[in-house]
């Protein structure tokens, strides 16, 4: 078998394996399906329930998805300010560390008791959690412009703003791309721990509902599922960020690893 | 009347008074359309010599006068090539060009309507110096000395009267830098800016100046002056003939000189 199809054939065949190894696993040791469900028992119970499945699939992709949007455009626009202002950058950095290292999950109960159980504070949530990594990784690209690179613009007479439109934004794309990677997923976990606390919908309430009722493989169910989107989008990520920073990793296979 | 005029000039980096004293009592003067170069020791303040003169530092005593007027930020008149290229690695070769035009005015004005002939304008550029068919290429496609050769290109695309080059061909083989004083040679021939070249190669200045300035050790000031009496255009030869010898010669001692005086003298202002 040539080289490249091996490479793209042998993640399919470990998780083949990985399923195969489990079924045995339960089989051998006649595990209660309570306790650690088959693969076939949690495809079958997937099956049965797969409206329910994708309709929750389908609210958690949207709140993750549009508390991610909200993430993007703030995380843009505050990482240019905070990038490209010393005087904004430490006065504005310390406090949003300290924000950043609160765990959300602790905020959540103070976001229903604002805006009530349901959407919204899975919105808020996956916002919170995402806005950081971009906001960070814009900052870093604007701030760590080399001189050299600003100096050609500078020479000329250029503006603050036009050395920002025209090197510091162009240059701080691929972090922007890479922290997007970062930023989706977790913005996928923020809904879910969302939903799971505080809300009627989503998958994370399908597997807290799931488990309550003892329907252990529809709760494995649901976990499979989350972690097919989790891989959907973090994909989805990678696949726009090869195509719109292809110059900074001059085309070759290496992505930039993001940063926080 | 002068091009560039500096009138003891002095640059301190640094707000306090420990910081480095670059420059003291520098005065030099340049005509419209010469060539001058600029040689010394290293870390005499060539290099804080070219950021006085175009605006990019401001000077801590003394005048700079630019085309008449005193220089007191970046100027548009002035086109700029430093020892590394730094090509904006997201942009094609021609797009690179045309950068200055889209800041310098009055170009950037004009640039949406009247972007064809500007292109038409960088594509010459490209040739002259032998880049035709790399205009759509990106900088890491191509070596360091074709790189180089774009960035001399960006320099001159907005018709700037007064060139500055700080070491421009410093990080390149020998051959490709003999290549390149050709393509400088032709360039300025052609459109006959105001140069000042910084540089450590002796015959680099023997070869492509007018003019060459020789600087003390830090704090840097003028202190030798030799004309180079070479007809032009000048072949590459001519660096290996006697008048050149003798010139490099001289300019070398020049410089030993300089460098065996006591380094970090520090001068009351």
């Amino acid at each position: 078998m040539q080289r490249k199809t091996q490479r793209r054939v042998l993640p399919w065949l470990v998780i083949v394996l990985l399923f195969v190894l489990w079924e045995l696993v339960v089989r051998a040791f006649d595990i209660e399906p309570f306790v650690l469900p088959a693969p076939s028992a949690i495809f079958a119970s997937g099956w049965q329930w797969r409206w329910p499945i994708l309709d929750n699939s389908w609210q958690t992709f949207m709140t993750t998805a549009v508390g991610f949007f909200f993430a993007v455009v703030f995380g843009l626009i505050a990482g240019i300010a905070i990038g490209s202002s010393t005087l904004v950058y430490d006065g504005f950095y310390p406090a949003l560390i300290g924000f950043n290292t609160i765990p959300k999950v602790a905020v959540i109960p103070i976001l229903v008791i604002w805006f009530g159980i349901g959407t919204v504070p899975a919105i808020i949530t996956a916002f919170l959690l995402s806005f950081f990594p971009i906001l960070v990784n814009v900052a870093t690209g604007i701030a760590t412009v080399e001189p050299e690179l600003r100096d050609v613009l500078r020479a000329l007479g250029a503006s603050r703003w036009q050395v920002i439109q025209k090197v510091g934004l162009p240059r701080s794309m691929p972090y922007f791309f890479a922290s997007l990677k970062v930023a989706i997923t977790v913005a996928f976990v923020g809904s879910i721990v969302a939903e799971t606390v505080a809300s009627n919908k989503g998958i994370g309430n399908l597997m807290l509902v799931a488990s309550s009722r003892f329907e252990v493989p529809l709760a494995f169910a649901g976990l499979l599922v989350t972690s097919v989107m989790g891989i959907g989008m973090y994909l989805v990520a990678e696949i726009v960020e090869r195509r719109m920073t292809g110059w900074a990793t001059r085309g070759t296979d290496a992505a930039i690893a993001p940063q926080g | 009347m002068n091009f560039v005029d500096l009138d003891r000039v002095a640059l301190r980096y640094g707000e306090d008074e420990d910081g480095t004293l670059a420059l003291h009592g520098t005065t030099l003067s340049v005509q419209a359309g010469e060539f001058v170069a600029v040689v010394g020791p290293s870390g005499c303040g060539k290099s804080t010599l070219m950021k006085v003169v175009t605006g990019l530092w401001p000077p801590t005593a003394g005048t700079v006068v630019v085309s008449g007027r005193e220089v007191s930020g970046p100027l548009s008149i002035v086109g700029m090539a430093f020892q590394n290229p730094t090509l904006l690695p997201w942009r094609t070769t021609l797009a690179n060009v045309m950068l200055p035009l889209e800041i310098v005015q009055p170009h950037c004005g004009r640039l949406r309507r009247e972007r064809a002939a500007y292109e038409a304008k960088a594509r010459d550029l490209l040739a002259l110096v032998g880049l035709q068919g790399f205009e759509d290429r990106f900088p890491w496609q191509l070596s360091g000395g074709m790189q180089q050769r774009a960035s001399l290109c960006r320099a001159l695309i907005h018709d700037p009267s007064l060139l500055m080059l700080d070491e421009p061909f410093a990080s390149l083989d020998m051959f490709t830098r003999e290549e390149l004083w050709l393509a400088l040679q032709d360039l300025w021939l052609a459109r006959h800016p105001t140069v000042i070249l910084v540089t450590h190669d002796l015959r680099e200045a023997a070869f492509l100046a007018d003019r060459v300035l020789v600087m003390s050790g830090r704090p840097g000031r003028i202190i030798a002056e030799r004309q180079v009496a070479l007809p032009r255009p000048r072949i590459l030869d001519v660096t290996y003939e006697p008048y050149s010898v003798a010139l490099v010669h001289d300019l070398r001692a020049q410089i030993s000189a300089a460098r065996t005086s006591t380094p970090g003298r520090e001068f009351a202002t």
